[in-house]
C-alpha cells in the first residue's frame, strides 16, 4: 500500500482511486507503484480523463457517417465540409473550476477547447458558450455570472477568436452548482488534419509555450471528479490561472508549425497534463516514450516528479516532430516569442518511463494508463417521487393570469429575457466572418474567401431532463438541430457535453443513460453522428445536484449564407405555423413563471416529424421562399412572435384557433416546430413542398404595424414589449438587490 | 488602383492584423504585411496599427507596443506627412507613443463592450475622411474594453479648438447624448487625429464595416479616403 499521507489516509485514496483501483494498479505493474506513478494512475484514470462510470453507455452515441473524418476519442472530433475543408469542433466542462473561481475557472475553460481544437491542426473560428446558473435574485448567482462572463470575455477577447454563441439558463438547482460549458470550432485543409498516433520511434517531444508550475495539480481526480464539498473554497490552488496573451502566440505558432508541415502531431497539455499528452501519443502511435523531466522549463525550482508529471499549467502544447525539423520548429516558436524544449522522445517498448539525471523515477507501460482504467458498470434507479413530478400535469391548470399578463411577465423573467447583457461583453465580430451572432436561433461564420458558411446551435432544456431525462437527451439534439435548420442550414454533426452529479448515486446514473439512450435515438433519426464531447460528473454538493443537464453542439452547414433566415420581423408578410401545436405545457417556461411549478411530462417528439420539418426549412430556404424563421421552442408561439417582433421592431396580427384554450396555444413548448414568414406571394410554393415533407402548415396572420396583435384576446405594444426583454437582466444588476 | 501599398504591423497579441489586411484588399489597395520587429515598412505608403491586445495590454494597453523596433519607423512615416491610422489597440499605441494627443482609459461601465454604434464625422481635413463630409454619420463597430478617451482640460481645449476631434459617437440621426456613448469618452469623442491630419486613431472599426454580408458599411469612404489620399501623394 501506498504511504500514509495526513490524517492516516493512504495516498491513492488522498488522489482520488480507490483501493481497487489501487490493487488493479499493482497487478497491472507487478509491483506497487512509487508516489510518481500513482499520480499518474490517478490522473489518467480519474472519471474525467477515463471515462470509467460513461463509457459503457456512450458507446449507444452514433457515431459514424460519410461526413465524419475524426470520430471520439481524439482531441476534437473532425468533420468534412466538402470542398476541402474540414471542421474540427469539441465541447468541454468547466464549471467545477468555475464555481470556486468564476474568472479564471472559465477563462481556463476556453483556453482548453481552443487548444483541443489546435491538436487536429485547425484554425480557431468560434466559441459558444454555454452557461447554467442559480436564479439571478441571489447575490452570489449574480457574482458567478459576472465572474464567468468577464472570464470567458477577457479570454476568448485577447485571442480573436470570436465567440457567436452560447446560451444562459437560470435554474434553483444550479445555484449551487453552475454549468459552465464551452465549445470551440476551427477550420483546417482536410489533407492536413493532424491526426493522433502518427510519430514513430526516435520522433522527438517538444514542449512549446509556457512553463510549468504547480498549478492545476490534480485538477482532474480532486476537482473534477469528486463532489464539491464546503471545504471547496480550500480547493483554489487546483485552479489554473489563465494567460490568453501566451495562447494566441501558441496558436499563431503551432497553426505555423503545422502549414510548414513541420508536426507529426500535436496534443494539448490539458487534464493529467504531460502524463496524458505523452501517454496518449505513444499509445496511439503503438510506442513507448522517454521523459527527460529535467529537461522541462519549470516556473519554480524544487518541484516534484510527481508534480511535474501531472501538473496543468495552462497554454502548453506538446509537439511530436522528425529530429530533422527540429531546428525549424524551434526557429518558428523563438519568432514569437515562445520557449520550447525537448523533452522526450518516442522509444519502440511501450513503456512511458520518466527520468531525471539518467535516473527512472517513474515507469509504466503507456497503455496502461490510458486504456486499463476499470470501465463501471454502476447500479441504475428511476430517481424517487418521478412519477409524482410527472403526474402533476399543469396544462390545464387554471390560468391565474390572462394569456397577455402572461407574455407581458414572460419577456421579463432571466431565461426568456434578452442576454444582450451577457453577449456583449464578448467579441463577436473578430477575424470578419461573423454573418450571425447571439441572439438568433444559430450563429453563422462563413468559411474565409467562400459563399459556403457553418451555422452553430448549444441547446439543452434542464427542465425537461428533470421531468424525463430521456426527452431532454433527444430534444436538446431535436432542437439544436431545429435552430441550424432555422438559419437555413443542414445539420450535420453534434458535439456534447453532459453535466450530471455523482455516477456513484444509482438515480444520477439511471438519469445519465436514459439521456445517452435519447440523444443516440435523435442523432440517428436526424443524421447527425456525434464526433465527440464531455461528460461532466459529480456536479453537486452537500444534498444538491445539477438537474440532468445534457448540452448539444451542433454544427450545420449552409450552402450559400446570403440565403440566411434571420430571425427579425419585417412588414408586409404572411406569418405561418410550420408543425403542430399540442396541449403541452410540462416543464414549459409558462408552467414554471406563472403556474409556479414544474411538472407534468415534456413535450412529445416524433423525430420522423422533425427531421421532416428540418429538410423542409432547409430546401425552402435553400429555393429563397422564406423573409425568415424562428425556434418557438423557448416559451412557446406568443414568445417566439414576440421575440421576432422585437429584434425586427415590427409588429403582426395573428388570429387564434379555436381548438385550445389560448395560454395552451400561446405558450405549449410543442416540438417540430418553426414560425416563418413570407412574402404572400410565396405562401403556395411553401404549401406544396410542406405536403411533400407532411408537415403541418397553417397560416398564422400577417406582419406590420407598431403593435403585436393576438386575436381577440390582447394586444401589446412592440416598444413596450421590447422595453421590458431588454431590461430585465441589466436591472437585476443595477439594483443589486431583490432579496436572495 | 493597385499603386496604394498599406502596411499592417502585427505586434504580439494583435488581433485584426489579418482583417485590416483583408480591408485594404478588398478596398483596392495592395496590403503589406510587417512584423513589429522589423526596422521598415516595406516601402508603405500608408500604415494601419489593428486592433487586438499588443503584449497582452500588460501593464497599460498599448504601453509595451510603443517600444517596438516598428515604431521608429512608424513615427518617421509619420513625421513627413504619411498616413498613420491606428484603430482599437492601435490608436491606444499612437497615445502611448506621443503621436496623437489624450489617452484611452477603462470604459466607463468597466465592462468589455462589442456592440454597433453610428458615429459622426466632424472633419475632412484629415487623410481619412476627405470623401466624407462634415456631419455625416457612419455605421460602425466597437469592440474594446479601454476605449474611454480623456485628457487634460488643457489638452482637450486645444483638440476641440482646432478642429482634431475626427468621429463622435452619436445616433443614427447624428445626435449627441450619453446613450449613444458606449463607453464614457470626454465629449463622445471616438476618434481624434494629430495637427496636420495625416495621423488618426479612431476606436470604431472601420475595417469591420467594408462587407455588408457581416456588418455595416461605414468604414468604406474612410478606405476610400486613404487610397485617394495615397494616390494624390504619389
Amino acid at each position: 500500500m501506498g504511504e500514509p499521507a495526513g490524517r492516516g489516509e493512504p495516498v491513492h485514496r488522498a488522489l482520488g482511486l480507490t483501493d481497487q483501483e489501487h490493487e488493479r494498479i499493482v497487478d497491472g505493474l507487478g509491483r506497487s507503484p512509487n508516489r510518481a506513478e500513482l499520480a499518474m494512475y490517478a490522473a489518467m484514470w480519474s472519471e474525467h480523463c477515463s471515462y470509467k462510470s460513461s463509457k459503457v453507455h456512450l458507446r449507444d452515441l452514433p457515431t459514424d457517417g460519410p461526413q465524419v473524418l475524426v470520430g471520439p476519442g481524439e482531441d476534437s472530433g473532425v468533420v468534412d465540409l466538402g470542398e476541402g475543408v474540414a471542421c474540427a469542433f469539441k465541447m468541454e466542462s468547466h464549471s467545477h473550476p468555475s464555481a470556486i473561481e468564476p474568472y479564471q475557472g472559465a477563462a481556463t475553460g476556453v483556453g482548453g477547447i481552443v487548444r483541443d481544437v489546435l491538436s487536429m491542426g485547425a484554425r480557431p473560428v468560434a466559441l459558444l458558450d454555454p452557461l447554467r446558473f442559480g436564479p439571478l435574485e441571489d447575490d452570489r448567482n449574480r457574482w458567478l455570472l459576472s465572474g464567468v462572463v468577464a472570464g470567458i470575455g477577457g479570454y476568448g477577447n485577447c485571442i480573436g477568436v470570436p465567440t457567436v454563441g452560447g446560451e444562459v439558463r437560470f435554474d434553483p438547482a444550479h445555484g449551487p452548482n453552475p454549468t459552465v460549458n464551452a465549445m470551440c470550432v476551427g477550420l483546417v485543409p482536410a489533407d492536413r488534419v493532424l491526426r493522433a498516433g502518427g510519430g514513430e520511434p526516435g520522433d522527438l517531444l517538444v514542449l512549446i509555450g509556457s512553463r510549468t508550475g504547480r498549478d492545476g495539480i490534480g485538477g482532474v481526480s480532486v476537482l473534477a471528479s469528486r463532489t464539491l464539498g464546503r471545504e471547496s473554497e480550500a480547493d483554489r490552488p487546483s485552479v489554473q490561472i489563465a494567460d490568453p496573451f501566451a495562447e494566441k502566440l501558441l496558436i499563431e505558432a503551432c497553426l505555423e508549425l503545422a502549414e510548414g508541415g513541420l508536426l507529426v502531431g500535436l496534443q494539448d497539455l490539458g487534464g493529467a497534463g504531460i502524463t496524458c499528452a505523452v501517454s496518449e501519443t505513444a499509445a496511439r502511435a503503438g510506442s513507448g516514450a522517454e521523459l527527460d523531466l529535467e529537461a522541462i522549463p519549470l516556473r519554480e525550482p524544487g518541484m516534484e516528479p510527481f508534480e511535474i508529471l501531472t501538473s496543468e499549467s495552462q497554454e502548453r502544447m506538446l509537439a511530436i516532430v522528425r529530429p530533422d525539423d527540429l531546428a525549424a520548429t524551434r526557429r518558428i516558436c523563438g519568432r514569437w516569442g515562445l520557449e520550447s524544449a525537448v523533452v522526450g522522445r518516442l522509444t519502440a517498448d511501450g513503456a512511458l518511463r520518466a527520468r531525471i539525471g539518467g535516473q527512472v523515477v517513474a515507469e509504466a507501460p503507456a497503455r496502461s494508463l490510458t486504456d486499463d482504467a476499470p470501465e463501471y458498470r454502476r447500479p441504475m434507479a428511476v430517481p424517487d417521487g418521478l412519477d409524482d413530478l410527472v403526474a402533476d400535469d399543469p396544462t390545464f391548470a387554471a390560468p391565474p393570469v390572462g394569456p397577455g399578463e402572461a407574455l407581458v411577465r414572460l419577456l421579463g423573467v432571466p431565461n426568456v429575457a434578452s442576454k444582450r447583457w451577457v453577449w456583449e461583453r464578448y467579441d463577436s465580430i473578430v477575424q470578419g466572418n461573423t454573418v450571425a451572432g447571439s441572439g438568433g436561433d444559430a450563429a453563422v461564420v462563413r468559411l474565409e474567401g467562400s459563399l459556403r458558411a457553418i451555422a452553430l446551435s448549444t441547446d439543452g432544456n434542464g427542465r425537461y431532463g428533470r421531468l424525463d431525462p430521456y426527452l431532454g437527451g433527444a430534444h436538446a439534439v431535436a432542437e439544436a438541430a431545429r435552430n441550424v435548420a432555422c438559419v437555413g442550414a443542414r445539420p450535420l454533426a453534434v458535439t456534447n457535453c453532459l453535466n450530471f452529479g455523482s455516477p456513484e448515486r444509482p438515480e444520477v446514473m439511471w438519469t445519465f443513460r436514459e439521456t445517452v439512450r435519447g440523444m443516440a435515438d435523435a442523432c440517428r433519426a436526424l443524421g447527425t453522428p456525434v464526433t465527440g464531447g464531455n461528460v461532466s460528473f459529480y456536479n453537486e454538493s452537500g444534498d444538491s445536484s445539477v438537474p440532468p443537464t445534457p448540452i448539444v453542439g451542433m454544427l450545420g452547414l449552409l450552402e450559400d449564407h446570403r440565403l440566411r433566415l434571420g430571425s427579425a420581423l419585417s412588414p408586409g408578410m404572411t406569418l405561418c405555423l410550420l408543425g403542430e401545436t399540442f396541449a403541452e405545457l410540462g416543464g414549459s417556461e409558462y408552467s414554471e413563471t406563472i403556474l409556479g411549478t414544474v411538472g407534468g411530462r415534456p413535450p412529445g417528439l416524433d423525430l420522423e416529424r422533425e427531421a421532416g420539418l428540418v429538410a423542409l426549412l432547409v430546401e425552402a430556404a435553400g429555393r429563397d421562399l422564406l423573409g425568415g424563421a424562428h425556434d418557438p421552442s423557448d416559451g412557446g408561439l406568443a414568445v417566439a412572435l414576440a421575440e421576432a417582433a422585437i429584434a425586427g421592431d415590427c409588429g403582426f396580427a395573428v388570429s387564434l384557433p379555436g381548438d385550445l384554450p389560448p395560454q395552451v396555444w400561446l405558450f405549449s413548448e410543442s416540438a417540430s416546430r418553426a414560425i416563418v414568414w413570407l412574402e404572400p406571394s410565396a405562401v403556395a410554393d411553401l404549401e406544396s413542398l410542406a405536403l411533400a415533407r407532411d408537415v403541418p402548415l397553417a397560416r398564422l396572420g400577417e406582419t406590420g404595424g407598431p403593435r403585436m396583435v393576438f386575436g381577440e384576446e390582447f394586444e401589446l405594444a412592440v416598444a413596450e414589449a421590447a422595453v421590458i426583454y431588454e431590461d430585465a437582466i441589466p436591472r437585476m444588476f443595477e439594483s443589486g438587490r431583490l432579496a436572495g | 488602383m493597385s499603386g496604394a501599398r498599406v502596411a499592417v504591423v502585427t505586434f504580439p497579441g494583435s488581433l485584426d492584423d489579418r482583417d485590416a489586411l483583408r480591408a485594404v484588399r478588398l478596398m483596392g489597395g495592395e496590403p503589406v504585411p510587417v512584423w513589429h520587429a522589423d526596422a521598415d515598412l516595406g516601402h508603405a505608403d500608408a500604415v494601419i496599427l489593428p486592433g487586438g491586445f499588443s503584449y497582452g495590454d500588460h501593464l497599460r494597453a498599448g504601453a509595451i507596443a510603443r517600444f517596438a523596433p516598428v515604431m521608429a519607423a512608424v513615427a518617421g512615416h509619420a513625421e513627413r506627412g504619411g498616413p498613420v491610422l491606428g484603430i482599437c489597440n492601435g490608436f491606444q499605441i499612437l497615445c502611448e507613443a506621443g503621436l496623437l494627443p489624450g489617452a484611452l482609459t477603462r470604459n466607463a461601465g468597466l465592462a468589455f463592450v462589442c456592440r454597433r454604434v453610428h458615429v459622426r464625422c466632424e472633419t475632412a481635413a484629415t487623410a481619412f475622411t476627405s470623401t466624407v463630409e462634415a456631419g455625416e454619420v457612419l455605421g460602425v463597430p466597437v469592440k474594446h474594453g479601454e476605449g474611454r478617451f480623456v485628457a487634460d482640460p488643457e489638452t482637450m481645449a486645444r483638440i476641440e479648438g482646432e478642429g482634431r476631434v475626427v468621429f463622435r459617437y452619436c445616433s443614427p440621426r447624428g445626435e449627441l447624448g450619453d446613450e449613444w456613448n458606449p463607453n464614457g469618452a470626454t465629449n463622445h469623442i471616438a476618434g481624434v487625429a494629430n495637427d496636420r491630419g495625416n495621423v488618426v486613431g479612431m476606436m470604431p472599426h472601420p475595417e469591420h464595416a467594408l462587407d455588408p454580408d457581416v456588418g455595416p458599411t461605414g468604414g468604406q469612404p474612410l478606405f476610400e479616403s486613404l487610397l485617394q489620399f495615397v494616390l494624390a501623394e504619389v
